[in-house]
C-alpha cells in the first residue's frame, strides 16, 4: 500500500478529514520554505504539496504568483526542490508528498530523469497544472515504472463524461477545483461543491480533495463536508508571511477533526 | 510541401496541442467544434467576406514600390498593404472572424491580450461593431509605449486592464488573460491575437489571416503573370506571416522568409528570436520554440516593437522551421528603425516597427537578386502608433552619435 492510500485509510478509520497543504519551494528562500513546510506538517498537515516555482504561473492568483516570483529571485530550481523533498522525507516517512507545478520546468529537466529523481527523493505523486489528460501520456509513461501517481484535476466546467474518462485512469486522489478561477481568489458555495463531489463519487472510488479559495477552518469544514480532504494553499502562504502559519494550520486541523 | 493541418488535438508534428488548466479544456473543445461547424457553413463565410470587403476595406492593395526597388538595385519590391486595413494592421482580419464565431456561439463579451495594442484595438473595434463588451489585457510597459492605442481602445468602449506582473509586456498580458479567462469562461470569448495559444487558435487564426496570402497570389499573378520568388514577413507570434505564407506552402519555388526581432543583437541576449535562439518548451498552452533558461523558466524577450516582444512563437512556425520550408532570420532594433525611416521618406508610407523588420530583411536580400525577380513584403501594419517612440529613440541615438564618433576616432 502506498503512502497516499494508507493516509486516507487512516483518516477514514479515525473519522477525520484530510488536510492537504500547499507551499511554494524556495519562497522566500530554501531554508525558510523548508522550515514552513516542517511547521505545517508538525501542526497536522496530512499531505504536503510542494510547489515548484515557474516564471509564468497562468493558473495561479496573486499570492502564489508572488511566492513563485520570490522563489525564482532566490535562485530556486527543480534540483534544489527535489533535495528539499528528500530532506523532508528523511524526517516524515509516512507523509505523502505531491510535487505541484507547471510542465515546462519538468520538460526542460527531461521527463525520464525527472520522474526517476522525484521518486528517489521520496515524492509520491505529481500534479501538473497545465498538463491536461490528453497531453499527459508522454510524462505518465515515465511515472509508472517509478510508482509516481498522476493526480487528476477536475473543474466545475468538466462535463460528467469527460470526468469519467479522466478518473478511469487516475491514481492517488482526485483534486476537485471548486471554483472557475485562479488559486486563492474566491470561495465556493458549499452546496455547489457537494453536488459536484457527489457526482464525481459515482465515477471513482478514489478519495476526493477539494481546493481553491479556502482560507479558514470554518470554511474548510463547510466545503469539506462531502469530500475526504481539503486543500489549502494561498492562505498558508499569506499566514506564513504574517508569522501565523502554525495558528492557521491548528485552526484548519481543529475544523477538520 | 503539403499544407500542414493539425491533428484533432491541434498538434503540428511535435508542436502545438493544448497545455492549459483543466478548467479551460471544455471551452477549448467548444470553440474548436463551433469553428469546425462555422467553416462548413457558407453563410458564415459569406458574412466574413462581406465584412472584410465593406468594413475592413479588402482586398488590400499589392503595391509596387518603385523608389525602393530603384534604390535597392535588385528585385522588384511589392508591398502587401495590410497597413491600409481599417484599424491599421492585419489584426482585424482575425478579430472579425473570431467575433463572428463568438456571436454564433452566443457569447456577449470578448477578451483579448495585446502587445502593440493593434490586436486590442482590432478586438475593441469588432466588439463595438457587434455590440459586445470588451476587456483587453495589456502590460504596463506597453501601455506606456503605445499610448495612442490605449486611448483608441477606451474610446471604442473597451476596458483596458493594466498588467503589472513580470516584464509588463505581451507575455505577461497573455498570462493574465489566460487567468482571467478561467474566471470568465462561461460568458466570455477569448480572442487570441496570434497563431499561438492552445488548439484551435493557431490553426483558426492562420485560416482567418490566410486572406492575405490568397489575395497576394491573385494580385501578383495579375501584375506579373507569375508567383513571387520570395515573400518576407515579420514574426512575433507569427500571424501575419502565417497568413501570407500558408496559401503558398505548396509552391516550392516561392521562398518564404520569417523575420524575428533581433533586438540589440542575437548575442546580446536581448531579443525576441524564439525560433533562432530558443528551445522547445511549453508556454501559454502550446508546445513550440520558447526563449527559456536551462531550468525551463521563460526568459524575457526584447524588441523595439511591442508587437514582436514575445518569447514564444506559433507552433506551426516551429514545424515550418524544422522542415526548412520557411527560413527564419533576425533583424535588430537599429536595422528596423533605419528601414522605418527609409520607407517613410522614400515611399511616403510610415510602417509599423514590426513590419519595418520585414522591410529591412527584404533590403538585405533584394540587391543580390536579379531585376526580373519579385519580392513581396507583408507590410503588416502602419506606424502611427510608433511615432512618439521612434522620435524618442531617434533623438536619443542622434545625441549619442558624437560620442560614438569620437571613440571610434581614438581607435
Amino acid at each position: 500500500m502506498n503512502r497516499i492510500e494508507s493516509t486516507f485509510d487512516k483518516l477514514k478509520a479515525e473519522g477525520r478529514k484530510g488536510l492537504v497543504g500547499y507551499l511554494t519551494a524556495g519562497d522566500p528562500d530554501v531554508a525558510t520554505s523548508e522550515a514552513r513546510m516542517r511547521t505545517a506538517l508538525d501542526h497536522g498537515v496530512d499531505i504536503l504539496e510542494v510547489g515548484v516555482p515557474f516564471s509564468d504561473p497562468t493558473a495561479d492568483g496573486p499570492t502564489i504568483q508572488a511566492a513563485s516570483f520570490r522563489a525564482l529571485q532566490s535562485g530556486m530550481d527543480l534540483p534544489q526542490t527535489l533535495a528539499l523533498i528528500a530532506r523532508l522525507r528523511a524526517d516524515y516517512a509516512e507523509v505523502p508528498i505531491v510535487i505541484f507545478g507547471y510542465l515546462n520546468p519538468f520538460f526542460a529537466y527531461g521527463y525520464e530523469r525527472f520522474c526517476r529523481d522525484a521518486a528517489a527523493a521520496g515524492a509520491d505523486a505529481l500534479l501538473v497544472v497545465d498538463l491536461p489528460y490528453e497531453e499527459s501520456e508522454e510524462l505518465r509513461q515515465h511515472m509508472r515504472p517509478v510508482g509516481l501517481e498522476f493526480i487528476p484535476l477536475i473543474a466545475p466546467t468538466t462535463p460528467p463524461q469527460r470526468a469519467a474518462t479522466l478518473l478511469a485512469d487516475a491514481g492517488g486522489f482526485v483534486y476537485y477545483i471548486m471554483v472557475t478561477g485562479v488559486t486563492g481568489t474566491s470561495a465556493a458555495e458549499a452546496g455547489d461543491v457537494q453536488t459536484h463531489v457527489e457526482r464525481l463519487r459515482r465515477a471513482t472510488s478514489l478519495p476526493i480533495a477539494v481546493g481553491f479559495g479556502v482560507d479558514s477552518g470554518a470554511q474548510a469544514r463547510a466545503v469539506g463536508e462531502a469530500a475526504e480532504a481539503v486543500v489549502v494553499g494561498s492562505a498558508l502562504i499569506n499566514a506564513a508571511r504574517e508569522d501565523r502559519l502554525a495558528a492557521l494550520v491548528d485552526d484548519l486541523r481543529g475544523a477538520l477533526g | 510541401m503539403k499544407k500542414s493541418e493539425p491533428d484533432d488535438m491541434g498538434h503540428f508534428g511535435i508542436y502545438g496541442g493544448r497545455y492549459v488548466a483543466e478548467t479551460l479544456m471544455p471551452v477549448l473543445k467548444e470553440v474548436a467544434t463551433a469553428y469546425e461547424a462555422a467553416k462548413q457553413d457558407p453563410a458564415f463565410d459569406a458574412e466574413f467576406r462581406r465584412l472584410l470587403a465593406d468594413y475592413v476595406g479588402r482586398p488590400s492593395p499589392l503595391y509596387l514600390a518603385e523608389r525602393l526597388t530603384e534604390s535597392w538595385g535588385g528585385a522588384k519590391i511589392y508591398l502587401k498593404r495590410e497597413d491600409l486595413n481599417h484599424t491599421g494592421a492585419h489584426k482585424v482580419n482575425n478579430t472579425l472572424g473570431q467575433a463572428l464565431l463568438a456571436k454564433r456561439m452566443g457569447k456577449k463579451r470578448l477578451m483579448a491580450e495585446t502587445g502593440a495594442g493593434q490586436h486590442g484595438v482590432a478586438t475593441a473595434t469588432v466588439a463595438a461593431l457587434f455590440g459586445m463588451e470588451c476587456i483587453v489585457y495589456m502590460g504596463e510597459e506597453d501601455i506606456r509605449r503605445q499610448a495612442p492605442n490605449v486611448k483608441r481602445m477606451e474610446l471604442l468602449g473597451a476596458e483596458v486592464v493594466a498588467v503589472s506582473s513580470g516584464t509588463r509586456t505581451l507575455k505577461d498580458a497573455m498570462s493574465e488573460a489566460l487567468r482571467a479567462w478561467v474566471t470568465l469562461v462561461e460568458s466570455t470569448f477569448y480572442v487570441i491575437g496570434t497563431v499561438a495559444g492552445p488548439h484551435p487558435y493557431p490553426a483558426m487564426v492562420r485560416d482567418f489571416q490566410s486572406v492575405i496570402g490568397h489575395e497576394t497570389r491573385e494580385q501578383i499573378l495579375a501584375k506579373e503573370g507569375r508567383l513571387p520568388d520570395l515573400i518576407v514577413a515579420c514574426v512575433g507570434g507569427g500571424s501575419n506571416a502565417a497568413g501570407i505564407f500558408y496559401p503558398f506552402m505548396e509552391d516550392e519555388d516561392v521562398a518564404l522568409v520569417g523575420v524575428e526581432a533581433g533586438g540589440y543583437g542575437l548575442d546580446s541576449g536581448q531579443h525576441a528570436a524564439s525560433i533562432i535562439n530558443g528551445q522547445v518548451g511549453v508556454l501559454h498552452g502550446t508546445k513550440t520554440y520558447v526563449l527559456q533558461d536551462a531550468a525551463g523558466q521563460i526568459q524575457n524577450a526584447h524588441s523595439i516593437s511591442a508587437g514582436l516582444d514575445y518569447p514564444g512563437v506559433g507552433p506551426e512556425h516551429a514545424l515550418w522551421a524544422d522542415l526548412k520550408r520557411v527560413r527564419y532570420c533576425a533583424i535588430t532594433d537599429d536595422e528596423a528603425l533605419e528601414s522605418f525611416h527609409e520607407l517613410t521618406t522614400k515611399e511616403g508610407i510610415i510602417p509599423a516597427l514590426e513590419s519595418s523588420h520585414a522591410v529591412a530583411e527584404a533590403k538585405k536580400r533584394a540587391a543580390g537578386m536579379s531585376a526580373d525577380s519579385v519580392i513581396v513584403v507583408n507590410l503588416s501594419g502602419r506606424g502611427d502608433k510608433d511615432i512618439d517612440a521612434v522620435l524618442e529613440m531617434t533623438s536619443s541615438r542622434t545625441a549619442e552619435q558624437p560620442n560614438y564618433e569620437v571613440e571610434t576616432g581614438q581607435i
